[in-house]
């Protein structure tokens, strides 16, 4: 999308087509000759397995939605007789729901890594955020399409997240009626859920679009954290990107089919297979694991509206990470104090999600507070603060010296090492 | 050209004109539509209809029990209080409540046997358990507040009282709801 086209259709046809819509040029260039850093190890293949998730869902997602109803009387039978009757119907919902589980996996393998390695940092700022509203939307989707079952776990899932907007002071419950369409979640909530589910991801699609856009502009981020400067530093993308690539997802496609085969429903929820009764509720709901941090940051504050505020605030952070880390160097391989950070904060994530999903009561009641002061501290405290005082180690020359070592490039190590800053970041 | 150039800043052209205008009939259109779109939103004929008052009858409710019913869609708690329930609820310092509201306040004038609240938990929706919690009210099965007997907020982060719906005895035995 950025290097200018070097592609000669070979057929008459392909000239012919080209010189009217050049698209071939267009994903030539992208993906066929495009200069990837050389060193990019396996932390940047979840991109592509990402793609791929998306399109496996929406190609389940469109047959599932061939065999099922979205009616409040019929949407519950309607899936059993997915999973019953409709040929191969077990194989392609388990497929979408496990798929949802997996794709959520990849977003988070993802997002760790562009944190790991600061690539939200110049100049892929409208990357990040990019990417950030990819993940919102994906939220979003996945939410409602817990909703579409019409289990007990999808009504009152869709109950209390819902009610969340009723925090809201003066226009908190206009808002909560326009979103059921009703006085509660039922029949009007499941149909606009389900035109929202079939349409959410045809957006991200477009999203995912302006992000790899955004993304050819500089081209990756690597795990030196150094921009690449000459031909040396980088690759072609075929044949040396496209194969890594491949072979990470076809590892994790194994990995999903053995979930999809052995513990199909082992990251979903019992309660689910009751079908969707408004007068009780059951004893532990609990979201979907992919949610569970930020349940547990709504759980852990004890008023209403700051609860609310405290769960999209933790997801909006990560909208403003490039301009509240303020160390100018990314790749934490050279910022031994933010190395240690980061793990911490990942232990803080996980730990949150931990939580999420036990009672609030007692002692998980006071580790929720502890961790999500920590989640906000880390973002607002910890990363302006370390641009400030941390010593980063010595930045290499060049991708190819830290390939290759001091020997990869004379010329490049010159001019690399008038460049980096090797005092504070 | 000079000349021209001094008429177009003073005088409104005929593509000014057609700018405001177009912009403003634009405008006008743009807001007009969008109403429609977000109106269809909201709850629809049908269930502001069903949202017609019901009336129920109370004699099978035994002291002590709580029955369930739907008015517009929303759940219902009718509860026969014991004397001991009506007593705990009505002997509580008003002015420590989060929601302040007295027992009497909530029930019928020589009605107190019969409270008639709302059934989700102003917290997130869920609905609370009765006879359960340290109030021997309702204790929510999600984020765990806690009501009374009279269906007040005593402990947990949902910030009111359970709600009590519009409605009135129309026999001794019988109440109407809406
Ligand atoms: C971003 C991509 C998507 C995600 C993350 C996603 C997620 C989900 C989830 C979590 C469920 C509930 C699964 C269950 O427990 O049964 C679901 C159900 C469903 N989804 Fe999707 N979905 C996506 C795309 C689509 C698309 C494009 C369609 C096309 C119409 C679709 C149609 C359906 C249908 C019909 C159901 C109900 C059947 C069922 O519950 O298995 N989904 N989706
Ligand atoms: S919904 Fe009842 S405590 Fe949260």
């Amino acid at each position: 999308m950025s290097a200018p086209s070097t592609y000669v259709p070979k057929s008459a046809v392909g000239k012919w087509f080209e010189s009217r819509l050049p698209i071939m040029g267009l994903l030539h260039s992208s993906f066929i000759v495009f200069p990837n850093p050389r060193n990019l190890n396996y932390w940047w293949t979840f991109g592509g397995i990402l793609s791929f998730m998306l399109v496996a869902q929406i190609v389940t997602g469109v047959v599932l939605a061939m065999h099922y109803t979205p009616n409040a009387k019929l949407a519950f039978d309607s899936v059993e007789h997915i999973m019953r009757d409709v040929n191969y119907g077990w194989l392609i919902r388990y497929l979408h729901a496990n798929g949802a589980s997996m794709f959520f996996i990849a977003v988070y393998v993802h997002i760790f890594r562009g944190m790991y390695y600061g690539s939200y940092k110049a100049p892929r700022e409208i990357l990040w955020i990019l990417g950030v509203i990819i993940f919102l939307l994906m939220m979003a989707t996945a939410f409602m399409g817990y909703v579409l079952p019409w289990g007990q776990m999808s009504f009152w899932g869709a109950t209390v997240i819902t009610n969340l907007f009723s925090a809201f002071p003066v226009v908190g419950e206009t808002i909560v009626t326009y979103l059921w369409g009703g006085y509660s979640v039922d029949n009007p909530t499941l149909n606009r859920f389900f035109s929202l589910h079939y349409l959410l991801p045809f957006m991200i699609a477009g999203v995912v679009v302006l992000h790899i856009w955004a993304l050819h502009v500089p081209g990756s981020n690597n795990p030196a954290g150094i921009e690449k400067k000459t031909e040396k530093d980088t690759l072609p993308f075929h044949p040396y990107f496209t194969v890594k690539d491949a072979l990470a997802l076809v590892v994790f496609v194994m990995m999903y089919i053995w979930f999809v085969s052995y513990i199909p429903n082992f990251l979903g929820h019992a309660d689910n297979y009751i079908e969707a009764n408004p007068a009780v509720t059951p004893a532990h709901i609990v979201p979907e694991w992919y949610f569970l941090p930020f349940y547990a940051i709504l759980r852990a504050i004890p008023d209403k509206l700051l609860g609310v505020l405290a769960m999209f605030g933790s997801i909006a952070v990560l909208a403003f990470l490039p301009w509240l880390d303020t160390s100018r160097v990314k790749s934490a391989t050279y910022r031994p104090l933010y190395r240690q950070f980061f793990w911490l904060f990942v232990i803080a994530a996980v730990g949150l999600g931990w939580l999420g999903a036990k009672p609030p009561e007692g002692g998980y009641v006071l580790a929720s507070r502890i961790l999500t002061a920590y989640y906000f501290a880390h973002f607002l405290i910890v990363l302006p603060l370390l641009g400030l005082f941390e010593t980063p180690r010595r930045l290499p020359g060049s991708i190819a010296e830290a390939v290759l070592g001091k020997g990869g490039s004379a010329a490049a190590v010159a001019a690399g090492a008038a460049q980096s800053p090797n005092t504070k970041g | 050209m000079a000349s021209t150039s001094t008429a177009t800043a003073s005088e409104p052209t005929r593509r000014d004109f057609l700018f405001i205008a177009t912009g403003a009939a634009g405008a006008v259109g743009v807001a007009a539509t969008l109403w429609p779109f977000i109106s269809q939103m909201g709850p629809d004929a049908a269930t502001i209809a069903a949202g017609a008052p019901v009336e129920f009858d109370l004699t099978p409710v035994a002291e002590g029990q709580i029955v369930k019913l739907f008015w517009r869609g929303k759940l219902i708690f009718v509860r026969h209080r014991t004397a001991e329930e009506i007593k705990e609820a009505e002997n509580v310092d008003v002015a420590s409540l989060r929601d302040p509201q007295a027992d009497s306040a909530r029930v019928k004038p020589g009605k107190a046997q019969w409270l008639i609240v709302y059934g989700n938990c102003t917290h997130l929706g869920c609905v609370p358990l009765g006879h359960e919690g340290a109030f021997h009210g309702w204790q929510c099965p999600c984020h765990g507040s806690v009501f009374d007997t009279s269906g007040r907020i005593r402990q947990g982060p949902a910030p009111t009282n359970l709600p009590v719906p519009p409605y009135q005895f129309v026999s001794d035995t019988k109440i109407q709801i809406g």
